[in-house]
């Protein structure tokens, strides 16, 4: 599904990818941890085609297409999503205008017609139901007035309803009670599939006990320096990152 | 057509151009340029009016002799030169094509984009249609529905002919011709436009558009309109058009005066489109406009504007809220790109007491353009309990973009509440990106974001309006992020 080969990016000429390797085939759920300021971040971004990032080199397969090659919004047609750590709002578009002109996107790439007014909201509302996410949040602006759990209901919302192939979350958990955790969380194992593959990113392994991974990565300096199962997790939150820098250094 | 008396009309313009010892060559539907008393009275004098307007025109000029085109607003153009313009053309035929083939495909495009019929689109770039089952007949049902309410709704020199006695008592009062320098030019040239009056008590069944008039006469450079709702009366008028307007004129300088009786209620709304000319603004429409309105007791106007065109735009739709508890409302979009540049506004005037103002607009610049907001509220001695809510909302679209705010309030009751909020912003790189993350393409994304931005100003338009213009902001921002 994907294939990511030395990649090497930066932004604003500070480089912060540093040639990093990593597959994820279909069904798989990857994590990836690390200290702040070790690239979780710029991992997802670059991914999701943003434009400040420096490609520097290396290469991304993705369902083999050159992933580099598309623009932001082929990217996402293609099946790639992106959970938000800071999902922004848009004043004056409802949630749900906005979804149906991502819908329409997307069923436009596969040469599909715009969907149906009807068919549309019978959507809205089956995918509503997996993150709880009412009809007042579904009609006001997006993101506008959410609270911090609000805007991540309504980024897996967003998610159920475009079915990506690859979902990226970043620093989903971040913000969120208990509450909100698990409901995120179970709206996230609602969608596991055979076909369809994510890759979390976190700083705490809290996450990870509610959508637990096949596969834990830890990221440091740009470079993913070590990878085992879930119970690499629990050691990283039992040692510290320290542990592992340490151990690189040694 | 019912032209032919006209022949004798031209004829003697032309004539007395060579009597004025005018040497160039000049069309033969057109006065000679310059403006003098004697034009005055020609136009006059074609439109066959009554002595008293004549006058006025008269008056009007003297005033606009004395006056100094405005340097204050925030505008940088090239003044023109007003004895180089010819004040009066003989109503001319548009030329007419046979297909749309015909038709520039540049317009073609933008009209598609805003989804107007190909029958309008026939209309809009004057390629012949089928009349009897085109607008002209539902025009004329409307008109036959508007004349049992009493309601009158025809040209402003229709007007003058059928109706001298409302014209003559309510033309100059809301706008005097010494206003300003636009709008006394105005009073001495003015060649045509519409006029309205609502009887008491009606509740007008329409929206009003300039749109049922197409065929009488076109929309002119010296537009004057009058508006007036009589007791309890209500009337939504709409002026103007999304589609592209091309004029060989470069200046407008029309003048729109709106008067709501005790509890009567007027709602206005404005689409301008005019051509802001190629990318340095060269042969853009100068729009100068004065448009103001006047609430006696408990009545209410409501202006609502889209203004996308035009090289270079002067106005400031304002209410007068002479009588107590009357209402006056302004929502605004301007959006500039490339070299336009706007100074628009409003001026609130509470003279009444418990009279209250809203102020809403949003200013959109792309390109180098400049956008002002330049607002007045002024609560005199007389208004107590007055109150005022302003909120001016910029939205820059690049770096080299301008948007500009110049508010100015004056309370001299101190019963007055008087609130202003201001934000500027550009417009966000990581809504943008949010956007093309979940698949939809930068101009579909901008669409949304820019829509979204003014929608509290394009939800006060009537609904089939509203989707137009909505259309429209886009196609005027198309490739404007940088």
């Amino acid at each position: 599904m994907l294939k990511i080969n030395e990649l090497k990016a930066s932004v604003e000429e500070a480089a912060i990818l540093k040639g990093l390797n990593l597959t994820i085939n279909p069904g798989e759920v990857h994590a990836i941890m690390g200290p702040n300021g070790s690239g979780k971040s710029t991992l997802a971004s670059v991914l999701a085609g943003r434009e400040e990032y420096e490609v520097e080199g290396g290469s991304v397969d993705f369902n083999g297409a050159d992933l580099l090659d598309m623009d932001a919004t082929e990217r996402a047609r293609a099946g790639l999503f992106l959970a938000f750590q800071y999902p922004v709002e848009i004043p004056g578009v409802s949630n749900i205008n906005f979804m149906r002109a991502a819908v329409n996107g997307k069923r436009e790439h596969e040469g599909l017609e715009p969907i149906k007014g009807k068919a549309f909201l019978d959507m809205v509302k089956k995918k509503a139901q997996l993150v709880e996410l009412d009809g007042r949040l579904r009609n006001r602006s997006v993101n506008e007035g959410f609270s911090g759990g609000e805007k991540k209901r309504n980024e897996i919302f967003q998610m159920a309803m475009l079915e990506p192939e690859l979902a990226i979350l970043d620093e989903t958990d971040s913000g969120l009670d208990i509450d909100a955790l698990r409901i995120v969380s179970d709206g996230v194992n609602a969608m596991r599939s055979p076909e369809r593959s994510f890759l979390v990113i976190t700083h705490y392994q809290r996450l990870l006990e509610y959508i637990v991974p096949d596969f834990v990565h830890v990221l440091v300096d740009g470079r993913i320096v070590r990878s085992g199962g879930k119970e690499l997790a629990l050691e990283l939150e039992e040692k510290g990152y320290d542990w592992i820098k340490e151990d690189i250094v040694a | 057509m019912a032209y032919d008396g006209k022949d004798k009309v031209l004829e003697e313009v032309t004539g007395k151009s060579y009597e004025f010892g005018f040497t160039t060559e000049i069309e033969s539907d057109k006065a000679p340029a310059g403006l003098s008393e004697d034009i005055i009275r020609l136009i006059s004098a074609k439109k066959e009016e009554p002595e008293w307007l004549l006058k006025w025109r008269l008056e009007a000029f003297a005033v606009w002799q004395t006056m100094e085109e405005p340097n204050w607003p925030h505008l940088n153009y090239e003044k023109p030169d007003y004895q180089a313009i010819s004040y009066y053309a003989a109503p001319k035929q548009k030329k007419q094509l046979n297909s749309m083939d015909e038709v520039d495909p540049e317009l073609r495009r933008t009209m598609d984009k805003l989804g107007i019929s190909l029958e309008e689109q026939k209309r809009l770039s004057g390629v012949a249609v089928d009349f009897v089952m085109d607008s002209v007949s539902v025009a004329t049902s409307f008109k036959d529905k508007l004349a049992e309410l009493g309601i009158i709704f025809c040209s402003m020199s229709e007007a003058v002919k059928e109706h001298p006695e409302l014209v003559r008592k309510h033309l100059g009062t809301v706008v005097p011709t010494r206003d300003n320098f636009f709008s006394a030019l105005n009073s001495a040239v003015f060649t045509d436009g519409s006029f309205c009056y609502i009887p008491k008590g009606v509740r007008c069944p329409m929206e009003l558009s300039t749109y049922f008039r197409i065929n009488e006469s076109g929309t002119g450079q010296f537009e004057r309109t009058l508006v007036v709702a009589d007791e309890a009366s209500y009337v939504s008028y709409l002026e103007g058009c999304t589609a592209p307007q091309r004029d060989e004129n470069q200046l407008h300088a029309a003048v729109v005066e709106l008067v709501a009786l005790d509890e009567a209620e007027i709602k206005y709304s404005t689409v301008q489109n005019w051509y802001p000319g190629d990318e340095n603004g060269k042969g853009g429409v100068y729009n100068f406009v004065t448009k103001r309105g006047i609430c006696h007791r408990r009545s209410k106007i409501s202006w609502t504007q889209v203004e996308t065109g035009s090289a270079v735009t002067w106005k400031y739709p304002s209410c007068i809220l002479k009588g107590d508890h009357s209402v006056g409302e302004f929502y605004s979009v301007a959006v500039t790109n490339n070299a336009q540049q706007a100074d628009t506004g409003t001026k609130m005037i509470h003279l009444g007491k418990n009279t209250h103002s809203t102020i809403i607009s949003k200013g959109i610049s792309a390109g180098n353009s400049h956008n002002s907001y330049r607002g007045l509220v002024q609560i005199m001695p007389s208004a107590a309990n007055a109150r005022n809510f302003s909120q001016c909302d910029s939205l820059l679209m690049t770096d080299t973009s301008g948007a500009h705010t110049f508010p100015y309030v004056e309370v001299k009751n101190p019963t007055a509440q008087v609130e202003h909020e201001a934000t500027t912003s550009k417009i966000g790189e990581d809504q943008i990106f949010y956007c093309l993350q979940r698949g939809i393409d930068a101009e579909q994304a901008i669409s949304l974001i820019v829509n979204g931005y003014a929608k509290e100003v394009l939800n006060q338009l009537p609904m089939e309006f509203a989707v137009e213009a909505q259309k429209l902001l886009s196609i005027s921002l198309e490739g404007s992020v940088g």
